[in-house]
């Protein structure tokens, strides 16, 4: 039971972008990748979620067994795949709650409804968790957000759909320090024996509160090198120029 | 919005509400009359033979019929596709020994299926799939009717009104919307049959909508509809015409003719859901008149149908008078629709308000027409447009023809028009939350319309949702 990622290449037309990746996630586990920009995690990120851009030309995913590559980005999704995006979409005039509404329907079997009450109870509860004023509901999706709230409103919907797994593409840019606290708090309280998590960052701040277990850095499209919690520190301190020679070479 | 409210929404929203009334309109026996195919003066005396119309109106049917004969077609600003229609090989009055019998066996699947998605009650589907002319009664209706006609309310078809009310009916019959108007407001003029006719007293605000849907009959739901509503001077009432359930009807030309007339105070709202089958022609005329301090409000949804050509108009002619065109338009593959909205102002200090959105799916293709006339002696005059339209796709077209003619200065007019697409980024964020693309763009779509479904009475608005819901299922993959 795991989210294999083995040997994975993609590209966009002109141009390959995820060169030969190899990545397990096993569920109970948090995994961060750290990397320079331009060096494909949100590639990555979307490739696993089966964006259209990018063509797969090699390598394989499977998410507990099943081959992820072979369905839709919506079956990905209600087989237990969800992405916190870098920069989240607006969607005018639906608001929040009906969006998440149906996110949550879409995944009981055909003809069946979710009960309303036990769904703004949860959601309400998530909410609070999270600091977010109630006016959320209402409004529509991300539109008009700040960036910030954007960022807290994916956290929501993670919060709300309870994936097996979870990528959280740069959460933390764009959030105050406190904000950054009440994120993190939101996914920690997600944080299970059954649940796996990637996540994205640049920072070793976000790490601060979000702990992960293994981090690793990707460079050119590839994981180049794997540690523990202390790697992120390091990277912190010195920067990527260090690893460059003898891990890509290694990596290649 | 308050948390309540919030609550109320969503309840509305996911609320199973069916169409669960029923009219208790039962056609009259009739012979089996036949006015053959094609239209002269002897199909009007037909008809009027066999509707025991006055001499008045058999006068001007036959008027009608020529202005019609004489008027060419508005192809030069209209679509082409208008010469495809075949005036000679239509029936203009069946009654009901001539309709074609169906059974329930007849009904293709795909049309079961959906009256089934729109929960549409069993015995109202047979009608709608043209299976059954009528419906029985059903007390709630009774108690609508009852209830109105106790405040003095007159709610009849057209043809029982024309008989029994002639001195109401005649005064104001033709009076908004002249023969000559267009082409096809004299062919309705000609030919018409079914449609109500509402008069409302002095200060009587009817609480419920009355519709047209609990009194349906086959000629209700007629080729050749005319509607006349007078709300005298201070009274309300709001009408709703059609229902969201597609009509599945072999006949494939409606022309319809509206008339509103909103005397002084006065507030009429006329709500039309309409659903047409991918090959009819709907060519249809709505105006009314509001008169000093009154309201003429048109919400005006219209889906499918080969080709729709509909402007609803107001014209207001006492001071501060009030109009508003709120309208949706969908058009999928194979599809065309031609709406907008005409707003003259006639007195000093009237408002107009249009806000349009259409959506294009497809090869469809939507365009908004708009009108507002304000002469150069009038003052205080107000006009807002807005007219968005949602493409599905690269292919789906859009125009839009606002023609503002405002004279003198002390106005103000405000004019806004937008073109969007449903961007791919967004269908891949929705069906990343686990939706499938059907149900993305549907959820899409309505987000696009979302402000102006507020506008229709709650359970149109729901069936509106699922009726989006069912093209949007329709045309993806
Ligand atoms: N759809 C696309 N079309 C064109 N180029 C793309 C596309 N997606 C990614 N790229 C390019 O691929 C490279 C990797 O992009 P990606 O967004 O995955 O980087 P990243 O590691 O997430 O960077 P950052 O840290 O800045 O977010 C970049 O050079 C980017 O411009
Ligand atoms: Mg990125």
């Amino acid at each position: 039971m795991s989210l294999q990622i083995k040997d994975l290449h993609a590209k966009i037309p002109d141009r390959e972008i995820l060169k030969g990746l190899t990545l397990t996630i096993e569920p109970g586990k948090v995994h961060a990748i750290m990397g320079p920009n331009g060096s494909g995690k949100s590639t990555l990120s979307k490739v696993l979620c089966g964006h259209e851009d990018y063509e797969v030309t090699g390598g394989e995913v499977t998410m507990d067994g099943q081959n992820l590559l072979e369905l839709s980005v919506d079956a990905r999704a209600r087989a237990g795949l969800f992405l916190a995006f870098q920069y989240p979409h607006e969607i005018p005039g639906v608001t929040n709650a009906n969006f998440i509404r149906a996110a949550k329907k879409a995944r009981l079997p055909e003809g069946e409804d979710i009960d309303a009450i036990a769904f703004y109870r949860q959601l309400y509860a998530r909410m609070d968790q999270l600091e977010m004023d109630r006016s959320f509901t209402s409004r529509s999706v991300n539109e008009g957000f700040s960036g910030g709230e954007k960022k807290r409103n994916e956290i929501l919907q993670l919060m709300m759909l309870e994936p097996r797994y979870a990528v959280l593409d740069e959460t933390d840019s764009g959030l105050d320090i406190d904000a950054l606290k009440i994120c993190a708090r939101g996914v920690n309280a997600m944080r299970s024996e059954d649940r796996g998590f990637l996540v994205i960052t640049h920072y070793q701040r976000l790490l601060d509160y979000i702990k992960p277990d293994i981090v690793h850095v990707m460079m050119e499209g590839r994981i180049v090198m794997t540690g523990g919690p202390e790697l992120a520190l390091e990277l912190e301190a010195k920067g990527y120029d260090w690893i460059q020679p003898e891990a890509l070479a290694a990596a290649a | 919005m308050s948390e309540r409210q919030e609550h109320l929404d969503e309840a509305a929203s996911i609320a199973d509400i069916k169409i669960d009334s029923v009219g208790d309109f039962t056609f009259p026996e009739r012979n089996k009359f036949d006015s053959g195919y094609g239209l002269s003066e002897k199909t009007i005396d037909y008809i009027c033979d066999v509707k025991g119309d006055p001499d008045w109106i058999r006068e001007f049917r036959k008027k009608a019929l020529k202005v019609f004969d004489e008027k060419p077609m508005p192809t030069h600003w209209a679509t082409k596709d208008l010469e495809n229609i075949k005036f000679d090989e239509f029936r203009y009055y069946l009654s009901d020994g001539q309709k074609p019998k169906k059974s329930w066996d007849d009904v293709p699947e795909d049309v079961k299926k959906t009256f089934d998605r729109l929960g549409i009650p069993e015995q109202e589907r047979k009608f709608l799939a043209g299976v059954e002319a009528q419906y029985d009664s059903e007390a709630a209706y009774s108690n609508i009717k009852a209830a109105v006609s106790e405040q003095g309310v007159i709610f009849v078809n057209s043809t029982e009104g024309l008989h029994k009310h002639p001195e109401i009916f005649k005064k104001w019959f033709g009076k908004v919307i002249p023969t000559g108007d267009n082409k096809f407001s004299a062919l309705n003029s000609a030919v018409f049959s079914g449609g109500s006719f509402i008069y409302v007293p002095p200060g009587v605000k009817v609480k419920h909508p009355l519709q047209a849907y609990f009194r349906i009959n086959s000629e209700q739901f007629g080729q050749f509809e005319r509607t006349l509503i007078i709300a005298d001077e201070g009274s309300e009432v709001m009408y709703m015409e059609g229902c969201t359930a597609p009509k599945f009807d072999t006949a494939t030309l409606h022309s319809a003719v509206v008339e509103l007339v909103a005397l002084k105070g006065a507030k009429i709202q006329y709500v039309t859901v309409q659903n047409w089958s991918s090959n009819v022609f709907n060519l249809v005329t709505k105006r009314g008149i509001a008169m000093e301090d009154a309201v003429v409000k048109w919400i005006d949804c219209n889906i499918g149908s080969r080709l729709t050509m509909k402007y609803p108009g107001v014209v207001m002619k006492g001071e501060r008078a009030r109009g508003e065109v709120i309208s949706i338009a969908l058009a999928n593959n194979g599809q065309h629709q031609d709406t907008g909205a005409k707003m003259v102002h006639a007195a000093n200090n009237t408002t107009s308000n249009v806000i349009s959105k259409s959506i294009s799916i497809g090869q469809g293709r939507s365009t908004y027409r708009g009108l507002v006339h304000i002469p150069k002696h009038l003052k205080g005059c107000k006009n807002n447009t807005e007219c968005d339209a949602l493409l599905i796709n690269s292919n789906s077209r859009t125009d839009t023809y606002p023609a503002i003619s405002v004279r003198g200065n002390d106005h103000a007019t405000q004019h806004e028009a937008s073109v969007s697409q449903v961007s791919a980024e967004q269908i891949f964020y929705l069906m990343q939350r686990g939706l499938s693309e059907a149900e993305a763009m549907s959820l899409s779509v309505n987000g696009f319309i979302n402000d102006l479904a507020k506008e229709f009475p709650m359970e149109y608005s729901v069936e509106l949702k699922r009726l989006i819901d069912l093209e949007m299922e329709g045309s993806v993959g």
